[in-house]
């Protein structure tokens, strides 16, 4: 404990003056530049998957009109996808479309490309939320665990553990999962949402299979859908888990190195106490912003993982139309997932802001 | 006084080599990290006498053989020795960091120091891309280029460099505002050095160590990305013994042989484990207050 009274030298003393509530006007000027941040990068994004689509090596009218087409139709529809025009111009026409809500038809299914995504969508927020759900409430209590046993053994152990967590291949996780708990010991269900024989029999609602078959009362349903969600939603929380650890760790650390913790063990607190009522309760919204971020990037690893697993998401639909060479496609699930990041960044940084007291 | 020659005679950096590495030996897990990078550049450069087969040679008499005996991981589906494979892979691996740091190190440098030394509007701009490209996972961007390239293992290595310059920059630039101000600068600046001189020969030197490192970390990464790209068809396309093209192919086996996808998958999680045990050492080596930076 010595250690951590020299940390804090005498400006931390100094700066403790008397409570005083001072309740300052929301900082509307900040959020303002935020939100102009926001509107930049979603313009770049805008201009990268633009360049990104236009890169590509093979023809796009080819794709559309086939190889035996005249020439007559082939310039037909050069000239509908507007691609006579200058480059710019080009640029103008996809803004104006995406803005509209308009991304174009996919070619496989000839369907919008939105209302394809939309209707997987669910499935993987359904996987993510799920196994965000396990990462974090792994990644915080092994983060804590560490940091109150620093250097010491189980630190070593969950550093280790995390670290794996980090390194293994996904995909190959996954494998392994199904080999061993559905192939060898058959605890959990395969690949899928849910058993084959199941499928088609509750009503699509909302697209959320548990809530689905919770909605219609299906129980067995339900069962067989939570079966097949555990394994993937494990593995993908597992995975996100590392960095929630290592933040919480250092989080916690931080704390836990404060003159107020020594403060609150001398006046007869308790170790548990001071580490779960004050020191845990001052990281709280730090921890909630690097879920937010860790939920983000649960949707790389959702690709990877959903590919494995013959999860009928967003992942497997990217993946799928990459394959085929339908930009339209994969170029949209790109921007939404380019959206969806900028979203959670923007909504983790404000709730730092409205929590926080001393960003404002 | 021979001693204080030999003293004089040896550089600065690799004094400083010396102590890292003896910090590093200290902690059993970066060592370990650091042990399993030696023995992964020892296997890649004598991958031909370490291997007992061919990495292409098949022998179809001989497909999905168990592990144990002649081969010790095992045949895959057209009789080609895994172990023999995995051993090759190392300079797939290998070659794949190598040019995606050789790519990477020189863009975020030159992106980071110019805007962290210019500053201004060239500044802003610079930060806005960045944060753009930020803005997104790396493997999802990779694909996306990968989808645009055409899938090949080059084009794998074009989009997993076009990725991951970013936080190389961020990096660069944050450093390159500490030294913006020295005074050691600014009497660069007043015996009248140019821009380019400046950022060059005082700041980029400034920054390597600090880079070098985020490099270092970067690598797990990197490989795992490879892999994932691989493993979805868009990285090295078969018969290149690429580590996660080989679990693709073996994925279709699996249930019956399950060293085809097991031993590929051990290599690319121990690779990726050392790469962020030595990072982690490295980053307490070096500076304890880096610690949460992305």
């Amino acid at each position: 404990m010595s250690k951590n009274s020299k940390t804090a030298g005498w400006g931390s003393a100094l700066a403790v003056s008397p409570a005083k509530k001072i309740r300052r006007p929301f900082n509307w000027r900040s959020l303002m530049s935020q939100l102009f941040t926001v509107a930049v990068t979603l313009f770049g994004l805008l201009v990268l998957t633009f360049v990104i689509g236009r890169m590509m090596p093979s023809d796009p009218v080819r794709a559309i009109v086939g190889e035996d087409a005249t020439r007559e139709t082939y310039e037909m529809v050069f000239r509908q996808l507007g691609l006579d025009r200058p480059l710019w111009e080009q640029f103008f026409i996809y803004l104006r479309d995406v803005l509209t809500g308009n991304f174009g038809v996919s070619i496989r299914t000839g369907q919008p490309v939105i209302t394809d995504i939309l209707h997987v969508l669910p499935a993987t927020i359904e996987l993510a939320t799920f196994a965000i759900l396990i990462g974090a409430t792994l990644g915080v209590s092994l983060g804590v665990l560490a940091a109150v046993n620093k250097d010491r053994w189980p630190d070593h152990v969950i550093r280790v553990f995390s670290l794996m967590g980090h390194s293994m291949p996904i995909f190959w996780t996954g494998m392994i999962g199904l080999l061993v708990f559905y192939a060898a010991l058959g605890w959990v269900g395969g690949s899928g949402r849910m058993a084959d024989f199941y499928i088609g029999l509750v009503d699509e609602r909302t697209g959320f299979l548990l809530i689905d078959s919770a909605l219609a009362q299906d129980w067995e349903v339900f069962r067989s859908a939570l079966n097949h969600l555990i394994l993937p939603a494990s593995i993908l929380g597992y995975s996100s888990s590392a960095y929630i650890t290592r933040m919480t760790r250092s989080f916690m650390l931080d704390q836990i190195n404060q003159e107020y913790i020594t403060t609150a063990r001398v006046k007869g607190l308790s170790r548990r106490q001071t580490i779960w009522r004050h020191a845990f309760l001052n990281i709280r919204v730090q921890l909630v912003t690097i879920v937010a971020l860790a939920y983000g990037s649960l949707l790389e690893g959702a690709v990877l993982i959903e590919t494995v697993f013959a999860w009928p998401g967003f992942g497997q639909y990217l993946t799928n139309n990459m394959l085929i060479g339908d930009m339209n496609a994969v170029m949209t699930c790109v921007l939404i997932v380019g959206v969806i990041f900028i979203t959670l960044n923007l909504i983790s940084d404000m709730l730092y802001r409205i929590f926080d007291p001393r960003t404002r | 006084m021979t001693t204080q020659a030999t003293k004089l005679a040896v550089p600065g950096p690799l004094l400083a080599l010396g102590n890292i590495l003896r910090f590093l030996m200290k902690s059993p897990t970066s060592a370990f990290g650091l042990l399993v990078i030696s023995v992964l550049i020892v296997v890649a450069v004598f991958a031909p006498w370490i291997a007992p087969y061919e990495p292409y040679a098949q022998d179809l008499n001989n497909t999905l053989a168990a592990p144990g005996g002649a081969h010790v991981f095992g045949t895959d589906e057209l009789g080609r020795d895994i172990f023999s494979r995995l051993v090759y892979g190392t300079r797939i691996t290998l070659t794949i960091i190598f040019l995606v740091s050789i790519v990477v190190g020189p863009i975020g440098l030159f992106v980071g120091t110019t805007a962290g030394y210019l500053g201004g509007k060239y500044d802003t701009v610079m930060m806005r891309i960045t944060d753009i490209f930020l803005s997104f996972p790396s493997l999802i961007l990779s694909l996306a280029f990968v989808a645009a390239l055409g899938p090949s293992l080059n084009n794998a290595i074009i989009a997993i460099a076009l990725t991951s310059w970013p936080p190389i920059a961020r990096l660069a630039r944050a450093e390159t505002l500490t030294f913006r101000s020295a005074d050691y600068v600014a009497a660069a600046r007043l015996q009248g050095a140019s821009t380019s001189r400046i950022i060059i020969k005082s700041i980029v030197p400034m920054c390597l160590p600090s880079v070098l490192i985020r490099l270092t970390l970067n690598m797990a990464t990197v490989i795992l990305t490879a892999a994932g790209l691989g493993f979805l068809g868009l990285g090295a396309q078969p018969p290149v013994p690429e580590w996660g093209a080989m679990i693709a192919m073996g994925r279709r086996y699996m249930i019956d042989s399950w060293w085809l996808v097991t031993f590929p998958g051990f290599a690319i999680l121990l690779v990726g484990l050392a790469f962020n045990l030595l990072g982690d050492g490295l980053r307490d080596a070096l500076d304890p207050k880096q610690m949460n930076r992305r």
